[in-house]
């Protein structure tokens, strides 16, 4: 009898939370995106949280497409309020945010983070170029008489004579990192920019179809990348997209291992093995000093000074991105976004530097002040 | 006696000895084989335990605070609501200050500054508001260290390691070190680990959160499953009649069981949280996905129990005039118990070491406060594991192990739950 009487209690206990709570909706802030911005994320959302009355939002990192994915499939309840992401948003991402009633979208930019192409400290610190890496680990590279080809080479030694010989391997982050989009962008984008070719078809415009073709037969691009990309897009593409499609591939065949969302691991894959590579982002690289070394590209190591002042290539902006629809709906969204603009968090002496994000100018921070307090549209 | 059976005798002999030795050599490949087994485990274990045991400790170092209203920016006798206002992390540092007054320049400050956690902040706020008299007044009290110089204080950090690559500097070592002869620096149990959430400062963070999250999701597992599970088990068993359908239902059964679980995290996020709109990070949806997946395994070990009941009982009982049903309860299902028991004690300790199917439906997440019942946000012990071992921080290696050797302590203790309920009940 007693056990009846448990039993009906516990059922009654689950069946009354879940109506609790579907009455009253949501009292924490959701927030997903980009597993670059979380660690400096959930310190802001812990400090909210211990400091205000506000419960502590919840923080998911699911990469900035996947968080973008989830932010614009609607408004309600059921569907995050802030995601973050170590890239702008894209056009395509905007229009299905606004196809799906996300209409008012709020852009806070909150600093910047480098990406350390680093090696074990047991070896020797590389000096690369961004022509280097993208001669190492783009899908196509020029071969000798000018045609892209798929990446011959084998050796660092082959990219660059003034390289060691060790076998080209890479540990880095799969596609649906932003991480890896913004390697793919900086890094192979930046490095293709140096072969003179493939620069002149990113400097074409759309109605200059006959030059883009050209061009590409000049690269042995098939011609039938230009006829996808016009599917894709639905009108004429520029030069630049095509440079996009071929100069940001990775190649696929060993040399650039998929080693997942966790930073840890690569880290800890480089000491076991002194003659791979890894790319992640700044703030690992400042805690992991004792056991890895950042590569210098373009002959600028990655440090707190070179990334903050642009002198590091290889780095990128880190955003999050507010529904206004849900402000003033789920108390503590706008409170958040302002304690983690606010002085004590993004400026220079903040708890954020301290954990590896590189402050904005006090004149961007301003302005992004600003953009918090009057929930700032975002248009494209 | 003829020739040939002789001949036969010799043959026999002769591989005798052969014979013998295959089957020692067998043993000590069985020997092998279990120790290779347990060199694995005790490496496992040893390296867990090695790793996590200093997460059970804590630094505390005595700091000497002084409650100056103008720093604090109230004055005595204010409101709580004041009180709660006021600039802690000030005080803290200005205390720091006066102890080592020799740290100038803003890069040395800074260092001083980060020997205490920042959870010192939130904890003088909470003493002062409970003792609001303190304002005004000096007095030592003992401080949380920050992880970095915890973890110089328990031996870590070597000073052989160049300095540019510690994260402890010479100069702050060199406090340290000035601390620990004036004894104000002390080594605790380690009690926040069970008493708070998830935290980014390694030295405040907790399984508290994770804890609970846990056992409400174990919660809906257990009254969704083993109820479930068990009516079907018996009416399988009992009363099913025996046709092409139900032999279809049982193969679906035992092929369920070896689904991968992060299937049933899709289909979860696919059905519960797309269709029906349930909470994301929800131990309910947890419960359910979990459920979906201990089922095969209940369902099956019920069934393997209630077969293995001896048909004289049933007969007897329905010799004596009990009703199919009144045999099934009376009689089948008492003695089948301990059998379901263990089986379900296995499905749930399944579920509770499962973290890929939380994956899809958003249970990965940071969460630091603790949640109150099924729908509030949460996340589980495996889970916390795994973010803990994403973490930068150095100092989270530890809690990672430490975490683990809570999670294999939980599931040891239900391990021998269900020998002890076998044998406990076990009709002799």
């Amino acid at each position: 009898m007693n056990r009846k009487i448990l039993g009906a209690v516990a059922i009654a206990a689950v069946i009354g939370g879940i109506n609790t709570a579907q009455a009253q909706g949501r009292d924490t802030v959701s927030v997903v995106g980009s597993s670059t911005v979380y660690p400096f994320a959930t310190v802001v959302a812990e400090r909210f949280g211990r400091s205000t009355s506000f419960k502590t939002p919840k923080i998911e990192s699911t990469g900035s497409g996947g968080g973008l994915k989830l932010f614009c499939k609607g408004v309600g309840a059921g569907t995050p309020d802030i995601t973050n992401a170590s890239r702008r948003i894209k056009k395509s991402e905007f229009d299905s945010c606004q196809s799906n009633g996300v209409k008012d979208i709020v852009e806070i930019l909150v600093g910047y983070d480098g990406i350390a192409i680093a090696n074990s400290k047991k070896s020797t610190q590389l000096q690369l170029s961004r022509k280097d890496l993208y001669m190492a680990l783009a899908k196509d590279v020029p071969g000798a008489d000018g045609k892209l080809v798929p990446n011959p080479n084998k050796t660092w030694k082959d990219v660059n004579p003034g390289l060691p010989a060790t076998r080209i391997e890479v540990l880095g982050p799969p596609p649906t990192s932003g991480t890896r989009d913004a390697f793919a962008e900086l890094a192979l984008g930046g490095g293709a920019k140096a072969v003179p070719d493939l620069k002149t078809l990113r400097g074409l415009k759309s109605d200059q179809v006959d030059e883009i073709k050209a061009s590409m037969a000049k690269l042995g691009i098939p011609a039938g990348v230009y006829q996808a990309l016009v599917e894709k897009k639905g009108k004429a593409p520029k030069g630049k997209d095509i440079f996009k499609t071929v100069a940001y591939s990775v190649r696929e065949d060993g040399a650039y291992i998929e080693a997942g969302e966790n930073d840890n691991l690569i880290v800890q894959k480089l000491e076991a093995n002194p003659n791979a590579l890894g790319i992640f982002g700044f703030s690992f690289l400042e805690e992991n000093g004792d056991k890895v070394q950042g590569s210098q590209v373009d002959s600028v190591a990655p440090s707190f000074d070179s990334i903050a002042n642009g002198d590091y290539p290889v780095s990128r902006p880190l955003y999050f991105y507010v529904k206004a629809a849900h402000v003033g709906k789920i108390p503590g969204i706008q409170e958040y976004a302002m304690e983690f603009t606010s002085e004590k968090a993004m400026g220079e002496d903040g708890y954020l530097p301290e954990k590896g994000l590189i402050p904005l100018s006090d004149k961007e921070l301003a302005q992004v002040q600003d953009d918090v307090k009057n929930l700032k549209r975002l248009s494209m | 006696m003829s020739k040939e059976s002789f001949t036969n005798t010799a043959a026999i002999q002769a591989s005798l000895k052969k014979r013998y030795a295959r089957e020692k050599r067998f043993q000590w490949y069985g020997r092998l084989a279990v120790l290779t087994g347990f060199v694995f485990l005790f490496i496992l274990l040893a390296d867990i335990v090695g790793k996590g045991a200093p997460a059970f400790t804590q630094q505390y170092i005595k700091v000497t605070v002084e409650f100056d209203p103008d720093r604090l920016g109230v004055e005595p006798g204010a409101s709580d609501e004041e009180l709660r206002k006021a600039d802690y992390l000030g005080v803290v540092k200005s205390s720091l200050r006066a102890m080592f007054p020799e740290a100038s320049g803003r890069q040395e400050k800074r260092q001083l500054y980060r020997l205490i956690s920042i959870g010192a902040e939130y904890d003088l706020r909470d003493y002062v508001l409970d003792n609001p008299e303190l304002i005004g007044q000096t007095l030592d009290i003992w401080l949380l260290a920050h992880a970095e110089a915890g973890a110089y204080l328990k031996g870590q950090i070597s000073r052989k390691i160049p300095e540019g690559d510690r994260r402890v500097k010479d100069i702050q070592m060199q406090w340290l070190d000035t601390l620990r002869e004036q004894g104000r620096t002390e080594s605790r149990f380690n009690t926040l680990f069970f008493t708070e959430g998830d935290s980014r400062e390694p030295e405040l963070a907790g399984i508290k959160a994770a804890l609970y999250g846990s056992f409400f999701t174990l919660l809906v597992t257990f009254l969704l499953a083993f109820p479930i599970g068990v009516f079907a088990a018996v009416y399988l068993e009992e009363f099913a009649p025996r046709n092409r359908l139900t032999d279809l239902i049982e193969i679906n059964i035992n092929n369920l069981a070896a689904v991968p679980s992060i299937v049933f995290g899709l289909l979860g996020l696919a059905v519960f949280i797309n269709f029906f709109e349930l909470p994301r990070s929800a131990p309910l949806v947890g419960g359910i996905v979990l459920s979906l997946m201990t089922l095969p395994t209940i369902i099956i070990t019920s069934r393997a129990s209630i077969q293995s009941v001896s048909p004289s009982i049933r007969e007897a009982a329905l010799g004596v005039g009990a009703s199919p049903l009144q045999t099934v309860f009376h009689h089948v299902l008492p003695v089948a118990m301990p059998g379901i028991l263990t089986g379900s004690i296995i499905g749930m300790a399944q579920a509770l070491g499962e973290s890929a199917p939380l994956l899809m439906i958003g249970m990965v997440a940071f969460i630091m406060d603790v949640p109150g019942g099924v729908t509030d946000p949460s996340t589980v012990l495996p889970v916390q594991i795994f973010l803990w071992a994403d973490s930068p921080e150095r100092g989270f290696t530890e809690k990672t192990s430490a975490a683990i050797m809570v999670l294999m302590g939980f599931l040891i203790v239900m391990n021998a739950l269900a020998i002890y309920l076998r044998r406990r009940f076990e009709l002799k």
